[in-house]
């Protein structure tokens, strides 16, 4: 960088500044349009999205730190940045007809998306403990919003007012966890910190490392603080649950793994203990849960669990190809939930949404072409190849075998033949039992995402090269 | 073609005749009609095209051929396709039995016929994918893959208890290849590569070699399926619809043994020595104990899947011999059983969509009114019994060969089996075909239809021919089982020195 700048260079920052002066634009706009129904606001706001998905994927490839070295843009950035922007842009198109027919429209929904949208992306390019924290709240403030988004329904202010609470818990936690670790290092950026902790630190800086885990963890909805995601997912409207099972995953894996391999690099040993029980604790309660839910939701929730439990597995082995897997992971598992979500959105019959497994009775039946969309994401997040699925859960697994994780691998195979029971259980509803009524025609959004996600499930095995090789230039940018 | 080869050829023509058949409109008989004759020809196609692969096929050589390579994964994760002496009549079995599969449903399956056969050509997709595979990830992608298809025909075309059947097969064989898929990472990280030819060459630490050939044998023992992970088998023989069962038994118990062939003997030779006795253990017991089982059981296909059981008790005893005999008799076994019990439970299912039942009980004097059928029947279970002059003899007898070179306890007690199979095959075959036509059901039931003659023709002419004229089978396997005696002979070898240099 040039010394000489007094100045921060705005340049890597580009996108959330667009996106900060889109969403003050897009105030104004809803102010003085009011309530007026239609599809205005998101496809404005669906716009903004795109233009910034261009700006991230012109950023530079290389390593860049601005504003006093508190924020850090490089090819892991920009991919975790990518990824979020189209999960964000999964949520708005999910809810554009939703909304309105659930009568519960109001021009601030894209508005709060964006907003966390931006938290998200600062979260990502975090390079101290304050940037981080900032960007957490930015993400955590807004989701709280939408997650109450149906205000008149009391599951949802349920909804919200749960997560407000342990999520405000949690936040305590990791700024406790920050201050401990800002006390035994003596600064709050990721790389001085990387240089001061390594080897046998104190226990101080344990403590401080163990309650920013905890924090990180409630973000990821990893166990031990999974409580509040069944309940949540389930109380919130179906495109905001689907928002929070995509957007704000990819947010906090980056998280995630921006602070365990840029901050923490030199205890690796004292982390990876905590990820890996993380990771299986994950795993198992996703397997075991989900077994006995009725609703598609909440079940859905401990499918999101699970999976972070897999995710974790490639943290857990803390090298460029753990990385790798992670952001791949990531990226497929977005396909799969977004292409999931958007078929219980097209469970409807008249005004009446049906959430229930027991609906799907005979779906193959009825809507041949939904049901086989379905059971391609359910055989893909059971990870049986050729779907994507398998792809996700081969390189965080192959990671973790590098690693000599090899106990972590084999509790992760085995308890993904665990869910692969609940899995298969949908896929049985669908095909081998008797049909229902028909459910009403799909809105054209909820389609679009679901093909689109569809082939990336269906097709990723046939040029699986692209994402890979971008994950791995991804992954190797950050060691 | 732009650079695809007749391997590719083979995997995607029965996609493209799936696609084919998806495109299809509406549930008329027109349109169930067209489903089939379009799931015939492509099947009769992709059998043709098998056969030209064939006929570019050199038999003298042990290398792979018909080779081709595309980028895929990682410079060292290839989309590789090829084949060798042991995987081209496998190939050919897959390709050769499939018409008769579809042929089989013509009138059986009465319900959602297209999505019927589309699952059945992604499922030969899949397992011509397993045999053809050069690549160790492409090939773990074809052996899960289809459990897919396989767990829809069960569980949509199936019996009474096909959700259970279905469930059990899945689960079952999943886990048993997850721990596989861990062994192949491991392998990829050791040797830097998953391509199976320079796998074949690269020699694994002894140790490694252990748990590695462990991994793989928990998925291939379950695939094959041994004693005691066998139960699955029984239950998906009996609910699957009746070529269902006809590609389980020919095919899809062939990739276990496949897989100790393709990948356990020649790359584990060490692991494969030590845990020999394991798995002549285990073979005997499978010979015998499920014979007995087979004895006492009610209904026809769960005898004849017990049967299964047990000769594949004979195809691991074989390839564990580690001797030419063993291991070209167990080759020709897999073979054969392909052909006889394909042929068996297409036996079974023509009484079956007569009947409706399975029960041996119901049946009984079916000689009076079916001649042919008895006929057929009659040389299928000679066959099964492996009488000489039918095909089932000569892989038998090679295995045992092969056995007694080795263990001559083995070989002794393995032939206890060979009279067993011959108890229950032919009391089975006496309760069924022979006896008074009392049964009020049977007394207007009808002889083979010509579909159905044309169905068994070929199959009883080929288990007859290779009966007496094995060669054409055995020439196949002769130069791929001398490279494989060649390479773990010299591994032996290296560690029968080390062992004495270190004393």
């Amino acid at each position: 960088m040039n010394p000489a700048l007094t100045i921060p260079a705005f340049g890597p920052m580009l996108p959330e500044i667009l996106m900060a002066v889109g969403v003050l634009v897009l105030v104004l706009f809803g102010a003085f349009r009011g309530e007026r129904p239609g599809y205005g606001m998101s496809i404005i706001a669906l716009a903004l999205l795109a233009v910034t998905f261009v700006a991230v994927l012109m950023l530079p490839g290389e390593r860049v730190e601005t504003m006093a070295g508190s924020f850090v843009i490089d090819g892991f950035a920009k991919f975790m940045k990518a990824l979020t922007l189209l999960a964000s842009a999964g949520g708005i198109i999910l809810s554009l007809d939703y909304m309105r027919r659930e009568g519960i429209y109001r021009f601030e929904y894209p508005i709060l998306i964006i907003l966390s949208t931006i938290g998200m992306m600062m979260v990502i390019s975090a390079n101290d403990l304050i940037a981080l924290y900032l960007g957490l709240e930015l993400l955590s403030l807004s989701s709280y919003v939408i997650a109450a988004f149906d205000r008149d329904n009391a599951r949802s202010t349920e909804a919200g007012l749960k997560y407000f609470v342990l999520g405000a818990l949690s936040s305590g936690m990791l700024l406790y966890g920050a201050s401990l670790v800002y006390g035994f290092a003596g600064s709050v950026s990721f790389p001085v910190i990387a240089t001061v902790l390594q080897g046998n630190v104190g226990i101080g800086a344990i403590v401080g490392l163990v309650f920013v885990s905890a924090g990180i963890a409630f973000k990821i909805s990893a166990v031990p603080f999974h409580m509040w995601t069944p309940d949540v997912y389930e109380g919130s409207p179906t495109p905001v649950t689907a928002f929070f099972a995509a957007a704000p995953k990819m947010a906090g894996m980056a998280m995630a793994t921006r602070v365990f391999i840029d901050c923490f690099p030199g205890i690796l040993v004292q982390w990876q203990q905590i990820i890996v029980f993380v990771s299986i604790a994950s795993m198992a309660l996703g397997s075991f849960a989900a077994i006995g839910q009725r609703n598609l939701k909440r079940l859905m929730a401990y499918s999101s669990i699970g999976n972070v439990g897999y995710a974790l597995i490639g943290l857990a082995a803390g090298t460029p190809e753990g990385i790798q897997g992670v952001v791949i992971y990531m990226a497929i598992y977005l396909a799969m939930t977004l292409g999931t979500f958007a078929v219980i959105l097209g469970m409807r019959r008249g005004n009446v949404m049906f959430e229930s497994i027991d609906d799907l009775s005979g779906l193959a039946r009825t809507h041949p072409a939904l049901a086989f969309c379905l059971a391609m994401m359910m055989f893909s997040l059971a990870g049986i190849p050729p779907l994507a699925g398998f792809f996700a859960k081969f390189y965080v697994f192959a990671a973790a075998i590098q690693a000599n994780l090899v106990t972590l691998a084999v509790i992760g195979v085995v308890t993904s033949v665990i869910g692969a029971y609940y899995y298969l259980r949908i896929v049985k509803v669908m095909y081998f039992d008797a049909p229902v009524e028909r459910f009403e025609p799909m809105s054209p959004g909820v389609s679009f995402v679901l093909v689109v996600s569809s082939a990336v499930v269906l097709l990723f095995w046939l040029v699986p090269a692209p994402i890979v090789n971008a994950a791995g230039a991804a992954a190797r940018s950050l060691f | 073609m732009l650079g695809f080869g007749i391997l590719s050829g083979l995997l995607i023509l029965p996609l493209v005749g799936a696609a084919f058949i998806l495109s299809l409109r509406g549930d008329s008989e027109a349109a169930r009609s067209n489903a089939r004759w379009a799931a015939l020809a492509t099947t009769i196609a992709t059998f043709l095209l098998s056969l030209v692969a064939w006929a570019r096929f050199d038999i003298a050589s042990a290398s792979f051929q018909l080779v081709e390579s595309h980028a895929w994964l990682a410079e060292s994760i290839r989309f590789k396709l090829g084949v060798d002496g042991f995987s081209m009549p496998l190939v050919l079995l897959t390709t050769f039995l499939m018409p008769f599969c579809i042929l089989a449903s013509w009138e059986s399956i009465g319900t959602r016929v297209k999505e019927y056969f589309v699952a059945f050509l992604v499922l030969e997709t899949t397992m011509i994918g397993v045999f053809c595979a050069l690549d160790l990830v492409l090939f773990y992608l074809f052996f899960e893959a289809g459990l897919i298809p396989m767990f829809l025909i069960i569980g949509i075309w199936g019996g009474k208890r096909r959700i259970y059947a279905s469930f059990k097969f899945f689960l079952y064989t999943l886990l048993g290849s997850v721990l596989m898929l861990l062994a192949i990472m491991a392998m990829y990280w050791t040797a830097g590569t998953t391509d199976i030819p320079t796998l074949l060459a690269y020699k694994f630490a002894s140790n490694l070699q252990i748990w590695l050939w462990l991994a793989f044998f928990a998925s291939f023992a379950v695939k094959m399926p041994m004693w005691p992970v066998h139960t699955w088998l029984p239950d998906a023989h009996v609910e699957a619809p009746t070529a269902g069962s006809v590609i389980l038994a020919g095919v899809l118990l062939k990739m276990g043994g496949y897989g100790f062939i393709r990948v356990s003997l020649p790359m584990f030779p060490d692991a494969s020595l030590y845990f020999a006795p394991l798995v002549y253990a285990l073979s005997v017991i499978a010979i015998i104990y499920t014979s007995l089982v087979a004895l006492m059981q009610e209904d026809i296909k769960k005898l004849i899947a017990y049967s299964s059981v047990a000769h594949m008790g004979f195809v691991t005893m074989g390839l564990f011999s580690m001797n030419e005999q063993g291991i070209q008799g167990a080759m020709f076994t897999m073979i054969s059983h392909g052909l006889v019990s394909g042929a068996l439970f297409l036996c079974v299912g023509v009484i079956y969509d007569r009947m409706h039942t399975r029960e041996i009980k119901a049946y009984g004097g079916l000689v009076n009114r079916m001649p042919l059928y008895a006929v057929v029947f009659l040389i299928l279970t000679m066959a099964n019994v492996a009488l000489p002059g039918t095909s089932g003899f000569i892989g038998e007898f090679l295995t045992l060969m092969g056995a007694f070179r080795s263990n001559t306890w083995v070989a002794f007690f393995a032939a206890s089996g060979v009279i067993l199979s011959a108890a229950y095959a032919l009391w089975l075959y006496r309760r069924v075909v022979y006896g008074p036509l009392d049964k009020p059901a049977l007394q207007g039931i009808k002889d083979l239809n010509r579909r159905e003659i044309i169905t068994f023709a070929p199959l009883i002419l080929l288990i007859i021919y290779y009966g007496v004229q094995p060669g054409p089978i055995l020439d196949a396997f002769a130069a791929p089982t001398d490279a494989l005696m060649t390479s773990v002979q010299a591994a032996l070898a290296t560690v029968k020195t080390a062992a004495v240099a270190a004393h």
